[in-house]
């Protein structure tokens, strides 16, 4: 019998990323941030994609959640923690070399044609490159709908009703189905992992694809030519009541 | 000679503030030649409004009927089927960028330079990383398109007293019907726009409910300032989300900025580090906020921000 009320699968990308609360830092030589003994996290904007794929399959709309981290082997530690979220398996595409967003793009578009999803929910943006590119790329090659900076997510059938965070204010629209829908921060607030759930997550499915197996395009690569540290501003200075501050204020002209 | 191609963003009628800053970027580049494309369904109103910012060499309008609704899905593919006449294609770095801009890269088969802050050549920009902690220089390959978003926050609008010609066309690209617009609920209101307003007053957790945020619109009425919030305050309903400043809000950079009960967390912080004067307004003297303050006062915001406003009328 066919179920068409339903997702098969939907597929959801974890990037290892330098955890949010760390201050990071630019290496003396200007070749990069500084990562040595720097915690490391799921990208807070992909936690929250898993959670609403979680929640779609809780609903009883979808049967299974897969999650992908594209990266070096280090990555498993992402996945465990999704699969402790509550994923059903997960599976890494293992590569040394830095992953862009062109080639992440192509090497999910590849996941997908193995795995064939209703769904797939990225993050709108990791937080170490802020490149903001691979969900609405992936939906590019892939010739589908996307939805992006999403702050609400109804399945209907073989649809989806969305609502994005827009500068000035919310948009509606509606989306075929499979689609790529990215994630904003108000989409909903990711569960706590508890401890019996990551003894669980030991024993579920972890599969390692070396990158050089799916045969995956290169593109033009962009050059990193160095990392600088930003400009500072100053401390200025602290006045001590409301009539100080309108002084200050009027002398730069503000007021 | 480098062939840059702006991508008009505009909603009801009106050119976005946006697009003036992405020219002044492209501007920037030497020899540039500059079109803007505007996709409308029928409405010249636009091109005419494109026509008229300097640097501007010329306006494609290009007509659509999908085009009744900016998806990123409906005009990408009219984008990629003119890019190969051109070196580079510009976007701003809006929600209307952000979504578009990728979606043409892919198609062209490049990785997208998002938010440039600086062009240093027709092909090296520089651009922050990690919420603005560290500045990355990249290079693009000398002989591939270049597509990217601009922070508009970086950049002075350029002025509006041209007349540039406009040519116009409809497109012929293959347009997909999978994804349908349904509404947009815009927030009205008659203050100065966030995104361009010279002055802003901000509140955030503290204000502690969508009523006490009342003195907040005071104080800016008074200052005629737009206003904005944190995170924390868009969060807990305070305020509509199109209000949060920051690293996945808005990045602006108005003349003055008054943070009132914010605490400045670097999220917050990147959102406001092209402003002119920094104000903060917290109880808490080792706020973060202070860091980065021009003029701070330490104390209770709900006595210090109705003393200001009777001080400033
Ligand atoms: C991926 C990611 C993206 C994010 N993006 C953004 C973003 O775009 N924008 C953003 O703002 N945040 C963002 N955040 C959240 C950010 O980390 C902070 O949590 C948020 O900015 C805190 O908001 P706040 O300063 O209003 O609240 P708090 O940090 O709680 O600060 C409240 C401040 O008010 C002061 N205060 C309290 N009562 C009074 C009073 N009566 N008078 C005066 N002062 C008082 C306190 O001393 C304190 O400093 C992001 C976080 C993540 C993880
Ligand atoms: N290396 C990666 N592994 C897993 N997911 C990724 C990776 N890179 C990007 N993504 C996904 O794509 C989203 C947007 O990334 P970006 O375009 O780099 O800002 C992220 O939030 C992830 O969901």
């Amino acid at each position: 019998m066919l179920e068409i009320d339903k997702l098969e699968k939907i597929l959801v990308g974890l990037k290892r990323v330098v955890d949010y609360n760390v201050r990071v830092r630019v290496k003396a030589d200007a070749s990069g941030v500084e990562t040595d003994g720097v915690k490391m996290s799921i990208n807070p904007f992909d936690e929250i994609a898993l959670e609403e794929a979680l929640r779609i399959k809780e609903r009883g709309e979808a049967d299974e959640v897969v999650v992908v981290s594209m990266g070096r082997t280090e990555c498993q530690q992402q996945l465990r923690t999704g699969l402790a979220m509550g994923a059903d398996r997960a599976i890494l595409v293992e590569s040394d070399d830095e992953i862009d967003s062109l080639t992440g793009a192509k090497i999910l578009l590849a996941l997908v044609e193995r795995e064939h999803p209703g769904l797939v929910i990225l993050g709108k943006q990791a937080i170490d490159n802020d490149n903001n590119q691979t969900g609405q790329m992936l939906a590019a090659l892939w010739d589908r709908p996307q939805a992006t900076f999403a702050s609400e997510l109804t399945i209907s059938g073989d649809s989806a009703t969305v609502t994005r965070e827009v500068d000035v204010g919310l948009e509606t629209i509606e989306i075929d189905l499979p689609a790529v829908v990215t994630a904003d921060l108000r989409l909903n607030e990711p569960r706590y992992v508890k401890l019996p759930d990551i003894m669980k997550a030991k024993k579920k499915p972890l599969d390692i694809v070396p990158l050089a197996d799916l045969s995956v395009a290169p593109a033009p690569r962009l050059t990193s030519v160095e990392y600088t540290a930003p400009e500072q501003r100053q401390k200025g200075v602290i006045v001590d009541d409301v009539a100080g501050l309108v002084a200050a204020l009027k002398e730069k002209g503000l007021a | 000679m480098s062939n840059i191609l702006v991508i008009a963003e505009h909603d009801t009628g009106t050119l976005n503030p946006s697009v003036a800053k992405t020219v002044a970027c492209a501007a920037s580049i030497q020899d540039a030649k500059i079109t803007i494309a505007v996709f409308v369904n029928g409405d010249d109103s636009i091109a005419l409004q494109a026509a008229k910012l300097n640097a501007v060499d010329n306006v494609l309008q290009i007509n659509n009927a999908a085009n009744e609704h900016a998806l990123a899905a409906v005009i990408a593919p009219q984008v990629a089927s003119i890019a190969s006449r051109y070196s580079h294609v510009f976007g701003p770095s809006t929600t209307f960028g952000k979504d578009l801009m990728p979606r043409i890269a892919a198609l062209l088969n490049v990785n997208q330079i998002s938010d440039v802050m600086e062009a240093i050549d027709s092909h090296k920009f520089r651009r922050p990383i990690y919420a603005g902690n560290a500045i990355l220089t990249v290079e693009a390959q000398p002989d591939s398109i270049v597509i990217a978003t601009v922070r508009t926050a970086s950049y002075q609008a350029v002025d509006s007293d041209n007349t540039a010609p406009v040519e116009v066309q409809s497109s012929d690209a293959d347009i997909p019907s999978h994804t349908r617009f349904v509404e947009l609920k815009a927030g009205k209101s008659d203050r100065p726009d966030l995104q361009s307003a010279s002055k802003v007053v901000s509140g955030g957790r503290a204000l502690a409910s969508a009523e006490n945020f009342d003195i907040i619109y005071s104080l800016a009425d008074t200052m005629g300032a737009g206003v904005g919030a944190s995170r924390a305050a868009v969060d807990a309903g305070y305020v509509p989300n199109e209000m949060q400043v920051g690293q996945t809000g808005k990045i602006i950079a108005p003349d003055l900025y008054v943070a009132i009960g914010i605490s400045g967390a670097i999220q917050h912080l990147t959102g406001i580090k092209d402003a002119g004067t920094i104000v903060a307004i917290n109880k808490d003297e080792e706020a973060p906020i202070f860091e980065v303050a021009d003029i701070g006062l330490v104390g209770d915001l709900f006595k210090i921000v109705p003393e200001l406003e009777q001080a400033l009328k």
